[in-house]
């Protein structure tokens, strides 16, 4: 029992879709016209493309490899912070992958913490730079995702089972068996799947720590062929293996039930979890890990805070187009969001339009609409609104997935009240959806504004010197050495983004929103 | 006041027909096995389900052709009769302005309503700050406040204990006697039948028969019927 959608609704969302439509498909159009046939693939574009799946596939495998520990120790130990630690590792999520880098550099590079040790203990200093650098980047990002969607899977454990578990005196082995590996049987390959699609489509990691012909990506070829050889036919063809590689991720994920990445249950209680060497080891996991992903953030601030005073004013300007383009960006998300998820009361397809944008690669869309603006327009002109319109379009299928269902529900539970009260339109819309999907919606809007800041993509191959965001200026600022001044734009940039995050949480979310 | 002529449901493959009258200020007991379609009966008249063939008639009124919310009736469902995120005032407001902007003589009537349900001084309550008797009173406010002629019951107070569910039904037959409203509601248990219903409508096996007295009803259950209660 569903309203049927009002015109006007109706009007917005073909607008909405077909804009979606041909963003996407026009996109593909130009690069696939531009594309150059088979002989301009050499053996350096094998390379990006082997490189491309491998890193793609070491990554997921040690981020959730890694993950299992930490999970399995979240899950069955309490101790002061546990519930900080889980929030935690929400965080990478939206962290700008540069505030990471930077961090990772401060640890793990030539000058870090780690290599200091290590030469203080008299070995050799290692580099990051590289393929070890692309993965070691990935798993920070991906190994608290991994977490939280294992700790997910030993929520849904059923209490049962662990007592049944506990009261049978299973050992750690007989646990295993019987308990936690049918279970990690049905999780890990979704995890594994989301780990392997979110580095297939990776650009910024492999621009900062990647490079050369051992360890370039096809979305770091992409921005090569522009930027250093501006060959856009050779471009649009890395384009289109890219797209074509999105498309066969696409009919992969098609396949798989993914995992929710919402942690729920996880406070009821469990027998108490084994003592001996097991608690040492899940002391030593859950250790490590908070370490792992709180020493890089914690050198970027060390780093950087003294600096925040000094910025150049480029590095200002810089700031102000970001919080500009990411409005712009939170802007659009909402009205995309908005109307596909009303409109998705009483149909399908937007949560099939929304899953296709999952595996869009935005430098593949980026490239194409370069081709199509390029014979009209100074791109350059058009960095920032280009740059939004991507953004929201990247962040549509995270803001459905935390829509959707509320809506649905919504509907579920009060369609038929509201009908029998005769709810107008309007009022259904206010009293009813609204305080119901304010809380996700807040989600949504603080996660698109928070990606949309961080976010270095598009950008590089629009911008010229002038018009550069943030992470286009801290890129910059990275690669002339001046590790100080790029570290206090990290923080500065942290700061916008978890900012921008938490207002608009707060404020479109409320304190105490539903219930 | 109710006429259901050669009315059919279709959900798939289950068929629910029906061809009665239901008197004027009649009080009447659904029953019948699970999954016979007391639900899809209510839910038909109410304007949930579309039929696949006969007409509902109300006060002599055509009432199938048009939106729930314009029929001449109230229905209470098993459970989310309250919205969670409205208070308890604004949730049994909602009867008398669908919008929520009441004149001051609106929110007195539902001062009263409220008063007279025993819910006074709850109105900033949300629901989930209610108990189960307490949900049970701000649906029937609601339908107090509404006073429409035909009050659907779908096992709304089903989760209660005996008690309560006792009290519940003793609010009901005082309200259906204020309003001199016809009502029509489903129950599992016969007792509850015997104290508030005069009439009983059986559906079971596809069909819903015409009501009829409940006493000689239980008395001399037709076999369906008789199968169902065990008796």
């Amino acid at each position: 029992m569903t309203r049927a959608a009002p015109p006007l609704l109706k009007g917005a969302a073909v607008l909405v879709a077909a804009a979606l439509v041909l963003l996407n498909l026009g996109a593909l159009a130009a690069v696939a016209w531009r594309a150059e046939g088979g002989a301009g693939w050499g053996a350096a574009d094998w390379a990006a493309l082997r490189f491309t799946l491998w890193q793609a596939c070491l990554s997921a495998v040690f981020s959730v490899a890694l993950a299992i520990p930490v999970a399995r120790a979240l899950a069955r130990r309490r101790f002061a912070g546990r519930g900080a630690l889980i929030v935690l590792m929400g965080t990478p999520f939206i962290l700008p992958v540069l505030v990471a880098v930077i961090g990772l550099l401060a640890v793990m590079g030539r000058n870090g913490l780690m290599n200091d040790l290590l030469a203080l203990a008299g070995l050799p200093r290692l580099s990051i730079y590289g393929l070890q650098g692309v993965v070691l980047a990935h798993v920070f990002f991906n190994l608290p995702l991994a977490v939280r969607l294992l700790l997910q899977g030993w929520a849904r454990i059923p209490a049962e089972h662990l007592r049944l578990a506990a009261a049978l005196g299973f050992g750690a082995s007989a646990r295993f068996r019987h308990v936690e590996g049918p279970m990690l049987a049905r999780v890990v390959p979704g995890a594994l799947a989301v780990v392997f699609l979110i580095c297939l489509t990776s650009f910024a990691v492999a621009l900062t720590l990647g490079g050369g012909p051992r360890a370039t990506t096809l979305e770091l070829a992409i921005y090569q062929a522009f930027r250093f050889d501006f060959d856009l036919g050779h471009a649009a063809l890395l384009a289109a293996v890219q797209a074509g590689i999105g498309l066969a991720a696409l009919l992969l994920l098609a396949r798989l039930t993914l995992p929710e990445g919402r942690v729920a249950g996880l406070d009821r209680l469990a027998p108490p979890a084994p003592g001996g060497l097991a608690r040492v080891l899940d002391g030593a996991a859950i250790g490590a890990s908070a370490l792992f992903l709180l020493v890089p953030l914690g050198m970027v601030l060390i780093r950087g805070l003294p600096w925040l005073g000094d910025l150049s004013a480029v590095v200002w300007w810089a700031a102000l187009r970001s919080v500009a383009t990411a409005a712009l960006s939170t802007a659009l998300l909402a009205v995309f969001a908005g109307v596909l998820t009303l409109i998705a009361l009483t149909r399908r397809w937007p949560e099939a339009l929304g899953m296709a944008a999952l595996t869009a690669s935005p430098l593949v869309i980026g490239t194409g609409l370069f081709l199509i603006v390029n014979p009209w327009v100074d791109p350059a002109r058009l960095a920032l609104p280009v740059t939004a319109l991507v953004n929201a379009a990247m962040a549509l299928p995270f803001a459905l997935r935390a829509l959707l269902p509320a809506a649905r529900r919504a509907e579920a539970d009060f369609a038929r009240l509201s009908a029998s009260l005769g709810l107008s339109a309007g009022a259904h819309a206010r009293l009813v959806l609204w305080p119901r999907l304010r809380r996700p919606a807040g989600f949504a809007l603080g996660l698109g504004a928070a990606l949309s800041m961080g976010d270095l993509g598009v950008i590089v191959l629009f911008a010229q010197t002038g018009n550069e965001t943030l992470p286009m200026q801290m890129h910059r600022l990275m690669g002339a050495y001046r590790s100080g001044e790029s570290a206090g734009a990290a923080v500065l940039l942290l700061a916008l983004s978890l900012g921008a995050f938490v207002a608009l949480e707060r404020m479109v979310g409320g304190r105490d929103a539903e219930t | 006041m109710l006429r259901l002529e050669g009315v059919e449901i279709a959900q798939g493959s289950f068929r629910l027909t029906a061809d009665l009258e239901v008197s004027p200020g009649a009080r009447v007991a659904v029953m019948g096995p699970s999954g016979a379609g007391k639900s899809t009966l209510l839910g038909a008249i109410a304007g949930f389900l579309p039929l696949a063939r006969g007409n509902i008639l109300c006060q002599g009124q055509r009432i199938d052709t048009l939106p729930p919310a314009a029929r001449p009736l109230s229905i209470l469902f098993q459970d989310h009769n309250l919205f969670p995120h409205l208070s308890l005032f604004d949730n049994v407001a909602l009867g008398l302005d669908p919008s929520l902007r009441l004149t001051q003589a609106q929110r007195q009537a539902v001062a009263t309503a409220l008063q007279e349900t025993g819910l006074s001084g709850l109105e900033d309550r949300k629901p989930a700050q209610l108990s189960g008797g307490q949900i049970g009173r701000a649906g029937l406010a609601r339908v107090l406040l509404r006073a429409r002629p035909l009050i659907l019951l779908d096992e709304p107070f089903a989760a209660l204990g005996p008690a309560l569910k006792r009290q519940m039904l003793a609010l009901v037959g005082r309200i259906v006697g204020e309003t001199g409203a016809t009502l029509l509601m489903i129950t599992h248990d016969p007792q509850d039948a015997r104290l508030l219903c005069d009439q009983t409508l059986v559906v079971a096996e596809g069909r819903a028969s015409p009501p009829a007295p409940t006493e000689a009803l239980l008395a001399d259950p037709p076999p369906e019927l008789a199968a169902y209660l065990g008796a």
